[in-house]
């Protein structure tokens, strides 16, 4: 019996890594930038790590079910038999073990990977700063930098961290561009923040992730990510639009619209973003940089309050 | 008059919805013409829907949580279809509108009125018999908790023909849930079910509570009780601990919708993160109230069929009761995302997967119950070997959610909703159908059918892994859920399959009604019938009894001297049921039709404030409050069964048992 079942153990491991490398076409596991790379060294660590307790045990589960199965009477039978304290101090510690080392891990991973920290790995390079506000249904994104605006494109240079400031001028969505690693949520009245870079220029599919009413399904993107001499061209694309974005019609822009083309927006108010989020706030919003509240004076401050 | 509620409410022009209200008025007429046809009215009135019996309430239950297993996986498998199909550009059959009502109603049926109200009627069924008790602590406030969780479900139907149900998951997250964002009433429908339901619910909780502690044998200590009962007693805590946390949470909600209150709206210092937190505060718990009777039964069945005791009794309960407490501080991993710092969600994550350890000494206690055991290969025994397969997967998922970083790119995709269907269907659902085929004997004196046992089983387990694999295979090609259509190559394939999976299911529900069917028809046989109640030579009180055991339960309470007391009695030779001793009068509850009553006015109620019917809602408030106040000033709710009563159903059994030890 025993030689029967090393084979069977070895072939199974097999069979299961190969499940989870083959996957390399699949999106968290064809990473393209370095946050999403150590996420999916996560994944893949910390199933090894269970799979040294997983497989023991349903290998055991079936091996055990047949060896002692009612017909099997040369099987010893211990009718009374309940209780070891051998195999109780083996059954708690090894599974304490794993959760050890996972904890250790998940530990280390929450700070490395807290999507609050500017990237280490990218410190060189200055940062691009893009203000995302989910609307309903599609993302607004503000190059503060450039004066710009787009919807439902987002774009940035290659190997260049990306700084986001997430907020929702609708219902609660979730930012998320797989390839690229970490989701946050964007909610209204709120400023969340997220840093990914692209470390291979591509175009990536970002979407929701969190439900958000009728036109959600297509509530999708797409991330640029470009050269440096393509992104300039593209920031110079953008101005030459005829759009433009500021206080007299954005609340057209922020009405609900399902499945909303790519928009160019050549000019965007400064402080835009601000105002989406002090308008839920009496006016009010945070400065993340040295944490003081600020007054937002602007025509929007009394939009959709409620008295 | 009739508040929001107009003609243009009843969707007459959805196709599917027309057809459904068709289907289930011929089939609902069906039963009720059979029924009259067969006078069985005053029947059922007398002995069901005015008992107070924990065993009749427990069927009862029981029943309804099939009837919601029915609704539940309609949506499922409609879902599905739709992923199926609404491919490149095609928009599939259900627009969004009808689509996200069905996810929402999906997972609200499932967790609320099939998993609640199978798990409530597994322990109504068993509790008690199996700690030597009469009923329970409150056999009214049972009666009226059965009725509170099935007019609940009744109202969620009504939905389905009446206005619509709720667009916003199962969970109504605002300010999508806010009356800003959903101005219909689906969301109060939602609100209304899940409160009424809750109320049961939480006297559930309270009166098996009571029953554990205070009706247990005399001479069953903590220490000798079955595991079953160990973790319907930490369930019922955890039942007590959390449902207030539910209805406060949707009450909040309801006075934001209602009184335009601001809790978590957007504006006015409205906070919906705090939605999420109270929530999640029921919401996580909840798991464990559905998965630990589960653990229960599956310790009750593997020592049973594995013809020896449990391994490790003392660790399986330390291992429940520690996560009990555990499943209480670990809420916050369902919202990683929402930005919180580093280190809370450092405590949060380990807090979560340290559950994974007492989870894990279970399964280990299993395994080494049929080790040097003589493993009997009864289909209930399928299900249990199935569960440890199928929910050491979904553990190691469950802990790959648990890591903050992991879940950054996990969270809300497919990968979560393989994970939890991988241990509601492989843990909580398994368990259930496995203790229904071990304790169905116990409550109707027959066995079911094992050759259509077995089928349902392999349907179900092979179909489980056909229609979910997929889905943590989506979860990584970055799928998010409760999408209504999408035009990534990639993952179409993957859907395919699943509806292939969902479509096994089907067959294996289809497997399990034929077993109901078959194992009715057949039960006058030799070889279906229980005679002795002990069908299985099992290990717990609850076999001591009769098959279906007395109203009364047990004619002389029985003395308890060890673990597994029935067992234990076996071997020494003490006969539990006393049989031919002096009996003495039995005291008993009365029938009252007063839980229904309340049922009744609630569901007026509820459906009145949906629609804002106000004095229709001040008809039911009423009628609940009368109700209340004449069953309060009845002092006539309880009697004694006469000795002699007693003696004549007893010794009528001690016959069988003879009959059918001479058989042997």
């Amino acid at each position: 019996m025993k030689k029967k079942i090393l084979p069977r153990l070895s072939s199974l491991l097999c069979l299961s890594s190969a499940f989870l490398l083959a996957g390399c076409d699949w999106a968290l596991f064809d990473p393209k930038g370095t946050v999403g790379a150590q996420e999916k060294s996560l994944i893949l660590t910390s199933t090894y790590a269970m799979l040294l307790v997983v497989v023991p045990v349903i290998v055991l589960t079936l091996l055990f079910a047949w060896q002692y199965r009612h017909s099997n009477t040369s099987a010893e039978y211990l009718p009374k038999w309940s209780h070891s304290n051998k195999i109780e101090v083996v059954i708690w510690v090894v599974p304490s073990l794993i959760i050890l080392f996972l904890a250790v891990l998940t530990y280390q991973t929450c700070h490395s990977l807290d999507p609050y920290r500017p990237l280490e790995e990218e410190a060189n390079v200055k940062p691009i700063h893009v203000e995302v506000v989910a609307l309903d249904w599609k993302w607004l994104f503000i190059y503060p930098d450039e004066g710009i605006a787009t919807v439902n494109q987002l774009a940035f240079p290659v190997n260049t961290p990306v700084d986001f400031r997430i907020t929702s001028d609708a219902v609660m969505n979730s930012f998320f561009i797989p390839q690229l690693g970490s989701q946050i949520y964007a909610m209204a009245g709120m400023q969340t923040q997220l840093h990914l870079v692209a470390n291979t220029a591509g175009n990536y599919l970002g979407e929701s992730a969190n439900f958000s009413g009728r036109g959600f399904s297509d509530m999708r993107f797409r991330a640029l990510a470009l050269s440096n001499d393509d992104y300039a061209a593209w920031v110079q694309k953008v101005k030459a639009a005829s759009e433009q974005l500021d206080n007299s019609n954005y609340s057209k822009l922020a009405a609900p619209s399902e499945a909303n083309p790519v928009e160019y927006f050549s000019h965007a108010e400064p402080g835009l973003f601000d105002q989406i989020v002090a308008k839920y706030n009496n006016g009010m919003v945070m400065d993340k940089s040295t944490g003081k509240m600020l007054h937002v004076q602007s025509a929007m401050s009394d939009m959709n309050m409620k008295e | 008059m009739l508040g929001k509620l107009s003609w243009s409410d009843i969707p007459i022009d959805v196709p599917i919805l027309v057809g459904t209200f068709a289907g289930a008025a011929i089939a609902g007429l069906a039963v009720l013409g059979l029924i009259t046809y067969y006078g069985k009215w005053g029947y059922l009135w007398k002995e069901w829907f005015t008992s107070v019996d924990h065993k009749r309430l427990g069927v009862m239950y029981i029943v309804l949580a099939l009837v919601a297993l029915f609704r539940g996986f309609a949506d499922a498998i409609m879902m599905r279809s739709q992923l199926a199909l609404a491919y490149a550009g095609n928009p599939g059959y259900l627009p969004p509108h009808h689509y996200d009502q069905i996810f929402s109603a999906h997972g609200t049926i499932m967790i609320f009125f099939m998993a609640m109200a199978f798990m409530t009627g597994l322990m109504n069924v068993i509790v008690p018999l199996q700690i030597g008790a009469r009923d329970v602590a409150f056999p009214f406030l049972n009666s009226l908790s059965f009725w509170m969780t099935t007019i609940s479900f009744v109202l969620i139907n009504v939905s389905l023909f009446i206005g619509e149900f709720s667009q916003c998951g199962w969970l109504a997250y605002p300010p999508l849930s806010e009356q800003q964002f959903s101005p219909g009433v689906g969301v109060d429908y939602y609100i209304w079910a899940v409160q009424l339901s809750g109320v049961g619910t939480l006297l559930t909780g309270v009166n098996f509570f009571t029953t554990i502690v205070k009706m247990r044998a005399p001479g069953m200590t903590y220490m000798k009780m079955p595991v079953f009962t160990w973790t319907i007693f930490c369930t019922s805590v955890l039942i007590m601990l959390s449902f207030p946390i539910l209805t406060v949470a949707l009450g909040l909600l309801g006075l934001d919708r209602y009184l335009g209150m601001h809790f978590f709206t957007n504006d006015g210092g409205g906070n919906q993160m705090l939605y999420l937190s109270v929530i999640w505060g029921w919401g996580h718990p909840e798991v464990y109230i559905l998965v630990l009777p589960a653990f229960g039964a599956f310790s009750e069945i593997t020592q049973t069929f594995s013809r020896k005791p449990l391994f490790g009794y003392n660790t399986m309960v330390y291992a429940t009761c520690s996560i009990m407490v555990l499943s209480m501080v670990v809420w916050l991993h369902h919202f990683f995302t929402m930005g919180a710092g580093a280190n809370v969600n450092t405590f949060f994550g380990v807090m979560t997967m340290i559950i994974a350890i007492p989870t894990g000494v279970k399964i280990f206690n299993w395994l080494f119950t049929m080790y040097k055991g003589r493993v009997e290969f009864h289909a209930t025994m399928y299900w249990v070997i199935g569960f440890m397969i199928t929910f050491t997967i979904g553990g190691m998922t469950g802990v790959m959610l648990a890591i903050p970083a992991a879940d950054f790119v996990l969270h809300n995709s497919l990968f979560v909703i393989a994970h939890f269907h991988n241990v509601i269907i492989g843990g909580v659902y398994f368990g259930y159908v496995a203790a229904m085929n071990f304790w169905f004997p116990k409550a109707f004196g027959f066995k079911l059918n094992e050759a259509w046992g077995k089928r349902a089983f392999w349907l179900w387990f092979v179909g489980f892994y056909f229609a979910f694999m997929p889905l943590y295979v989506l979860g990584f090609e970055g799928m998010t859920r409760r999408m209504n259509h999408y035009d990534n190559p990639e993952w179409y394939p993957w859907l395919l399959v699943a509806e292939a999976g969902a479509v096994m299911i089907a067959l294996g529900i289809v497997c399990q009604l034929t077993q109901l069917y078959v194992s009715i028809r057949d039960r006058n046989l030799a070889e279906n019938r229980d005679l002795t109640g002990d069908p299985w030579n099992a290990r717990t009180l609850e076999w001591s009894t009769s098959s279906p055991p007395p109203f009364y339960n047990f004619a002389v309470v029985p003395a308890v001297h060890d673990l597994d007391a029935f067992a234990h009695n076996k071997e020494a030779g003490i006969d539990t049921r006393a049989a031919g001793s002096n009996y003495q009068p039995i005291h008993m509850p009365k029938n009252t039709a007063a839980g229904f009553s309340i049922g009744v006015f609630s569901l007026i109620l509820g459906f009145a404030a949906v629609w804002w019917i106000w004095w229709l809602a001040a008809v039911g408030l009423i009628g609940v409050i009368a109700t209340v106040i004449a069953r309060s000033s009845n002092n006539d709710v309880d009697y004694y069964v006469p000795a002699s009563e007693v003696a004549r159903i007893e010794n009528e059994h001690t016959r069988n048992l003879l009959a059918a030890q001479a058989a042997e």
